[in-house]
């Protein structure tokens, strides 16, 4: 793994060196059954392992939950469900990443339970490829864009868009 | 070059605000004809301090007035001058008047000098008059024009959107120790801010003295302050230069000065890029200034608590008890053998009696005796007894009783409502008193206690009371219920908190439109606690308000529904009861209702409404039933098991979440897990649809 990556990250300081438009941004990627996402890493607040949730009631069964986080109560979603794959029963390996999002001076944190974190990647700005539009509902709109990391695809997601809840459509059922 | 008085003016205004209470509740207090001199020198100090501290901060207006105050008060004092009721409402009037006017001075605002010189009027024809002569209408005068003035206030400050100020410095501005560039930062606090320099002015290099200022500002300001915000911070500089001030609606006061791109000025722009550090830094600051944050709005004031240095004092000695528990711990655990178990019982014991201790400290310090809301009411009774010509007294029970912050900020609306109600509607009038066998004067009682981690607020009168004939014919003429329900005495008194009901004669301005009972109730609510009325005609009614004390913590009873633990608020909750067969029964085939003694109820069960899986299924005759109050209607919910009763820490569900229907909050059990917290009434209503 660690081999691998080398290249990448040479690349990055050669771009670095040699112009300054191009930007590298980490993402955290992790896996949803054979699909691999990324995350912004400066949204990651922690990564935690899968912990029995307090069920809310008569909400969208993607939200698992709430837990106690240090005193905080926060939501737990499952992406699988969230983006209408195939659930999976947890494991030990099942792992809840805790993303920030903020709107103004408000932040919330929200956690999404996902198979297991992989990697750290560094990608440049412009490799990132936008998405293409698949027709698909549900996943397309959390999507920013693709991006190629040592030939797997990688699909890095909205943050902002992902941790919005649905409010009206919960409050009409 | 001058300390910053602007950070105590928070202080200021603090205490000039609890000096005005003092004197306001002094002034109430004098008994006419028999001066206490001691009440009288408490009204004199506060208006001393009050004028002293505005006279520092350069509040003259303030200032003057309250020095013709101290002038009467002065007289009074030495018994030079006797103190008569009209002194007082004059007084009265003028304590009004300077809240009024330090209030807008807070705001950054003009002071209202319409109303002000009305109130100055009335103190000086009181001070210069014959002392005891003449009578009231005088002071009633002084109350009814205040209002006007301040309708002309409030019109005033929609026309004005932002100052032109001409700022021309005069040469030797920089010799004072005067730096404009910290005028320029200050006006950028009042809003958006925009300079432009002229230096046409500015002679040519050889002839430059570098300890002269040359250059004039041209000054924009977008802002909703004041005239006088802006003069004030000028204050310092005013005899150094020449200043002009005009609203930016109007501009043609203001001569627009331009940098004209003739030779000379270019002449000009050279030199001052090579001239000495004073004059060029001064002018990039002030451009500086310009694109500095244009966020930064005037502060607002922020909400602040006085704590007793005791309460501190305590918290301090907790926080150190508990220190020294824990490195007792320590040490246990460090090389822990079995036989220190009791050793390490006793000090786990220890550590939870103080951990106890220090979480009832630090609920304290937010804990405020109910006299900053009781404090008021004197006064408004006396303004609202005279508008109403009877005679009512206000006695005032357990001020020192104590509630947390959010209550009392929360409590005094309906309070206010519910004394006015009881002044205008509860006592009669003097003649029908004494018709009635009462004493002429009528008495209103405000109590506070506390009862059971309950605060209880009780508005007693002795007025005539409530008829329940009336109130029912009144609710059955309204269609708010039917003729033929029976409805026992206290259902009949619930009935004023109903929308719409009113059973006042004629309306009045002080209360009587039927909107408010049931809001008050409302509001109450809110706050997690309930309101009943006793009455009894002829005799008198009283109101009692039962709160929580805290609104931080909860008494809850933990319930099990499957595998889900929840939590029901315990001051909801009437009674618990096993469930029977033969109690329930169905409605239409759907809708399930249970008897309970000789009501009928509706039940709701928790499995059905939350949708709960987990768990064995409970069959319909197994559980038990928690009877609970919520929109003033009783209903059953139906859970599997009680689990026990404990104090809750509310924890919000909104901050990372959002709103769940049927849920108020959420808590963190012992065990760490996550409980959620009931709320009854939208549960009730969440079960209709």
């Amino acid at each position: 793994m660690s081999q691998e990556n080398k290249t990448p990250v040479v690349k990055e300081t050669f771009v670095k060196n040699n112009s300054d438009v191009a930007v590298t941004i980490q993402y955290l990627s992790f896996v949803l059954g054979k699909e691999e996402y990324g995350v912004d890493i400066l949204r990651v607040q922690e990564i935690r392992s899968w912990e029995p949730v307090s069920r809310v009631p008569n909400v969208p069964p993607y939200e698992k939950g709430v837990v106690n986080l240090r005193g905080a109560i926060v939501p737990i979603i499952d992406l699988r469900e969230r983006f209408s794959l195939s659930k999976v029963e947890y494991t030990p390996l099942t792992v809840v990443v805790v993303l920030q999002t903020g709107n103004g001076n408000h932040t919330r944190i929200m956690g999404v339970v996902v198979d297991s974190v992989s990697d750290v990647i560094s990608v440049d700005k412009s490799e990132i490829q936008g998405a293409p539009d698949f027709g698909t509902k549900v996943s397309n709109e959390f999507i920013n864009g693709l991006v190629s990391v040592n030939e797997r695809m990688v699909m890095l997601l909205d943050v902002d868009k992902l941790l919005t809840l649905e409010t009206t459509e919960q409050s009409e059922n | 070059m001058s300390i910053d008085m602007s950070q105590f003016h928070q202080v200021f205004f603090e205490e000039c605000f609890e000096g005005l209470e003092a004197m306001e509740s002094g002034l109430l207090s004098l008994n006419i004809g028999d001066i206490d001199s001691e009440v009288i020198n408490t009204i004199f100090r506060a208006a001393h301090s009050i004028k002293g501290g505005s006279g520092t901060f350069g509040f003259t207006v303030v200032a003057e007035y309250t020095h013709i105050m101290e002038t009467l008060l002065d007289e009074m004092r030495d018994g030079r001058r006797q103190v008569t009721k009209k002194a007082v409402d004059v007084l009265l009037g003028s304590v009004d008047c300077l809240r009024e006017m330090l209030t807008s001075i807070q705001n950054e605002e003009d002071v209202n000098m319409v109303s002000a010189a009305k109130h100055q009027a009335a103190l000086e024809i009181e001070l210069n008059g014959s002392a005891g002569s003449g009578s009231a209408p005088k002071a009633i005068e002084v109350h009814e024009i205040a209002p006007v003035a301040v309708a002309n206030e409030s019109e005033e400050i929609d026309e004005e959107q932002g100052w032109k100020i001409a700022f021309c410095p005069y040469l030797n501005l920089l010799k004072t120790g005067n730096d404009p560039v910290r005028l320029f930062r200050e006006l950028n606090g009042l809003g958006e801010f925009t300079a432009n320099v002229n230096i046409q002015d500015v002679p040519p290099f050889d002839e430059l003295d570098p300890e002269e200022c040359n250059i004039s500002w041209e000054l924009k300001l977008v802002t909703d302050a004041k005239e006088a915000a802006i003069r004030e911070i000028f204050s310092w500089v005013e005899d150094d230069c020449a200043l002009e001030i005009a609203p930016l609606s109007k501009p043609k006061k203001v001569k627009k000065l331009k940098v004209t791109p003739s030779a000379p000025a270019v002449d000009v722009v050279e030199v001052i890029s090579v001239a000495p550090e004073v004059v060029e830094s001064t002018a990039k600051k002030a451009a500086a200034v310009v694109e500095s944050d244009p966020s930064k709005n005037t502060p607002k004031a922020s909400s602040s608590i006085r704590v007793d240095t005791d309460k501190i004092d305590t918290l301090i000695n907790m926080v150190g008890e508990v220190v020294i528990t824990q490195s007792m711990l320590g040490l246990i655990g460090e090389n822990f053998t079995m036989d220190k178990v009791g050793q390490l019982k006793r000090g786990l014991a220890q550590l939870e009696r103080h951990t106890r201790d220090l979480q009832q400290s630090v609920m304290n310090i937010r804990m405020l005796p109910i006299s900053f809301v009781f404090s008021r009411f004197p006064r408004l009774v006396h303004d609202i007894s005279t508008q109403l010509h009877k005679k009512i007294t206000l006695k005032l029970v357990g001020e020192n009783t104590e509630v947390d912050k959010a209550v009392v900020e929360l409590i005094n609306d309906p309070l206010v409502h519910l004394i006015r109600n009881s002044l205008d509607h509860g006592i009669e009038m003097p003649a029908e008193r004494i018709a009635a066998g009462k004493p002429e004067m009528g008495t209103i009682e405000l109590k506070a206690y506390h009862r059971g981690g309950h605060i209880v607020i009780e508005i007693v009168d002795d007025g005539r009371g409530m008829d329940k004939a009336k109130l029912l014919a009144k609710a059955i003429e309204k269609g708010l219920v039917d003729e033929a329900t029976i409805m026992s005495d206290k259902q009949i008194l619930e009935l004023i908190f109903m929308p719409g009901f009113s059973t006042a004669e004629k309306l009045t301005d002080i209360s009587g439109r039927g909107v408010g009972m049931d809001v008050v109730r409302r509001n109450i609510q809110s706050l997690g606690g309930n309101i009943d009325i006793i009455s009894e005609l002829g005799k008198g009614s009283t109101i009692a308000i039962h709160l929580p004390l805290t609104l931080a913590i909860l008494d809850g009873q933990s319930v099990a529904v499957g595998d889900e633990t929840y939590i029901v608020p315990l001051v909801s909750i009437i009674e618990s009861i096993n469930i029977t067969e033969k109690m329930l029964n169905k409605v239409a085939g759907k809708g399930e209702t249970f008897k309970l003694r000789s009501e009928y109820l509706p039940i709701i069960r928790m499995r059905e409404i939350f949708n709960v899986k987990s768990g064995e299924a409970t069959k319909s005759n197994e559980g038990v039933i928690v009877v609970v109050e919520g929109q003033g209607a009783l209903c059953g919910f139906l859970v599997d098991e009680l689990l026990g009763q404990q104090q809750v820490v509310i924890k919000s569900l909104e901050a990372n979440y959002r709103r769940v229907e049927g849920v108020s909050g959420a808590t963190i059990l012992g065990d760490g897990s996550v409980a959620l917290i009931l709320d009854v009434p939208g549960l009730v209503r969440l079960s209709v649809r």
